[in-house]
């Protein structure tokens, strides 16, 4: 699997950490999905206590924290400096919110605050769209790994764009992509790694499930089946049918 | 000399009291702040007693002890039973299903005007006919008056179970910093409505801004509530009362027109599986915990503690430490 900035991930899923019934239940989830990074949303969830991020170290597992939330370059780039201080970690999953109902990225604030932490010794996970345009201009600005969104973040709607998606995967094949937002079944996740993707990042669809356990458990199954898939070089779709068993002495065409 | 001594007046410790009263044993009570005031948390919850509607995301012992929540109460002070009501906007009505599936104890209901007619325009909602609700500071005085009348005041001083001698009960909220405990930060806003009627909470479910609505008296509604990873003490943000107040409005306009009464923000002590718990550690008992079912689960929090401390029994939510 290719590396995220030098780390080698045990496995390509990985999990935030928001939104569950109980930091127990998420816990429990997060060792269910054996995911091997756990994102963090530093925004909203600012304090003296750290209580939870007691438990957030406790899980073993690299944090990426974000920048969630954010609608400007200035106030992604505030907090991401707070993140970098709190969590010791130069990793950034940069969001620079465009829209506050889509919540799609912001472009040109994304590149910006891009090019500033770079620059500052920024390990930047840019959520973007599958532009290639952006992506090139994200990479140039110091960027080595890609998020693109599968859908509009909690839509919960899968691979929304999968022509622009393949076509970003097939113009970059060497960066490390993730798809992050807009998961809502396992069934996404794996397509997702089937057509080539390193790795997804998710969290509405395991945390607001009904069993988030037992959703994670589904994810982990789902994106070791997508990547083996991959491995194993899926078969080309074609258009007419090709019989499986000989079709010796019947009369065709 | 007092049999058992308890620190901390919120609503887990004036309800051991209580308890520990009526199961004829001399308590002290103790906190360094005096009788309940906005310096405690059990002073800004909402009041609800809606065991099952927490079910749909709470654990189930939230379920099970919560619904003998109303009884406890009835006996101190006045407890609404009006049941609650949940509705989702339009474009969330899939929410609605999905809490539905996830909760018991209610029924969906097409048209909420017979219960509601202010709010006849949010057509289907669950009708959770069991559940009720109260007024949480009048709860509190009224606690604080039927312990008066069995003799017991609150006296005000600095204390800590190292203190005191024999058997402690330590209910002093995130005062009493124990290991595993958490602040869950929570926003709260008042707002005073005549014209709007209400007989029952309502809880508005949404994707990003969930919000309750209780009524009070003398045409007050508390709007609740934030709920965030935070131990962050400060008042509430412009962003939650925002929020609040945009689900307010969108639930019903004339809320624009209220008067914005207070607003007010603190920390929800909590475990990590957000249940409340008596840690039991030599002579003292640490009722702690309570997250936001503070008055749904200190009757019942204070019936276990008192069982042990009297007959030696360990109920489900009693940890040795």
């Amino acid at each position: 699997m290719r590396d995220f900035y030098g780390v080698t991930l045990a496995n390509p899923l990985m999990l935030g950490t928001a939104q569950y019934p109980s930091p127990a239940v998420l816990e429990a989830a997060f060792r269910a999905s054996g995911a091997a990074v756990a994102t963090v949303s530093l925004r909203r969830e600012a304090g003296q206590g750290q209580g939870f991020w007691q438990i957030l170290k406790g899980l073993g597992v690299p944090l990426l924290p974000n920048t969630a939330g954010c609608h400007s370059a200035r106030e992604a780039i505030t907090t991401a400096q707070m993140a970098r201080e709190l969590f010791e970690t130069n990793w950034i999953k940069l969001e620079v919110i465009g829209h506050a109902d889509t919540l799609q990225p912001d472009p040109f604030g994304l590149l910006e605050a891009t090019e500033t932490l770079a620059a500052d010794g920024f390990e930047v996970f840019p959520y973007t769209t599958e532009d290639q345009i952006l992506a090139a201009r994200l990479l140039d600005a110091g960027a080595k790994v890609l998020m693109p969104w599968g859908a509009p973040i909690g839509s919960g709607l899968g691979l929304n764009n999968r022509y622009g998606l393949r076509s970003l995967r097939a113009a970059f094949p060497d960066v490390p992509m993730v798809i992050d937002a807009g998961l809502g079944l396992p069934s996404h996740a794996a397509d997702a790694l089937e057509m080539g993707f390193d790795a997804v990042l998710l969290n509405t669809a395991v945390a607001q499930a009904g069993d988030p356990v037992a959703m994670a458990r589904a994810f982990a199954l789902a994106v070791q089946a997508g990547a083996l898939a991959r491995q194993a070089d899926p078969m080309a779709p074609r258009d007419m049918a090709q019989p499986s068993t000989p079709v010796l002495g019947k009369a065709w065409l | 000399m007092a049999d058992l001594t308890i620190i901390g007046a919120g609503v887990a410790g004036l309800w051991a009291a209580l308890s520990a009263r009526k199961a004829g044993l001399e308590v002290r009570v103790i906190d360094r702040n005096g009788p309940p005031g906005p310096h405690g948390c059990s002073w800004w919850a909402g009041g609800m007693l809606a065991p099952f509607c927490e079910g749909a995301v709470a654990e189930p012992a939230v379920v099970t002890h919560g619904q003998h929540a109303a009884a406890f109460w009835a006996g101190v002070t006045d407890v609404t039973h009006h049941g609650s009501l949940v509705v989702a906007l339009e474009r969330d009505r899939g929410e609605l299903a999905r809490f539905a599936r996830r909760t018991t104890g209610h029924a969906l209901i097409d048209d909420i005007a017979a219960l509601e007619p202010d709010l006849a325009h949010h057509k289907p909602a669950l009708y959770f006919k069991k559940e009720a609700h109260l007024d949480p500071r009048r709860a509190l005085s009224d606690l604080v008056a039927a312990l008066a009348a069995a003799g017991v005041q609150i006296e005000r001083a600095e204390a800590t179970p190292e203190d005191t001698q024999g058997p402690v009960i330590d209910a002093r909220g995130m005062a009493a910093a124990l290991p595993g405990l958490r602040g869950v930060r929570g926003e709260m806003v008042v707002l005073r409505a005549p014209e709007i009627r209400l007989s029952r909470p309502l809880r508005l479910l949404h994707p990003r801004h969930p919000l309750y609505i209780v009524p009070r008296p003398d045409g007050l509604f508390m709007l609740g509530a934030t709920q965030l990873e935070s131990t962050d003490r400060r008042g509430a943000t412009a962003r939650a009362v925002l929020e609040l107040l945009s689900a307010a409005y969108a639930l019903d306009p004339r809320f624009a027109e209220a008067e914005l009464v207070e607003t007010g923000a603190d920390l929800r002590p909590a475990y990590a599986d957000n249940l409340p718990r008596i840690t039991r550690r030599g002579r003292v008992l640490h009722l702690n915990g309570l997250f936001r079912h503070g008055y749904l689960m200190a009757p019942a929090l204070a019936a276990q503690a008192v069982a042990y401390l009297t007959q030696g029994i360990k109920g489900d939510l009693l940890h040795e430490d």
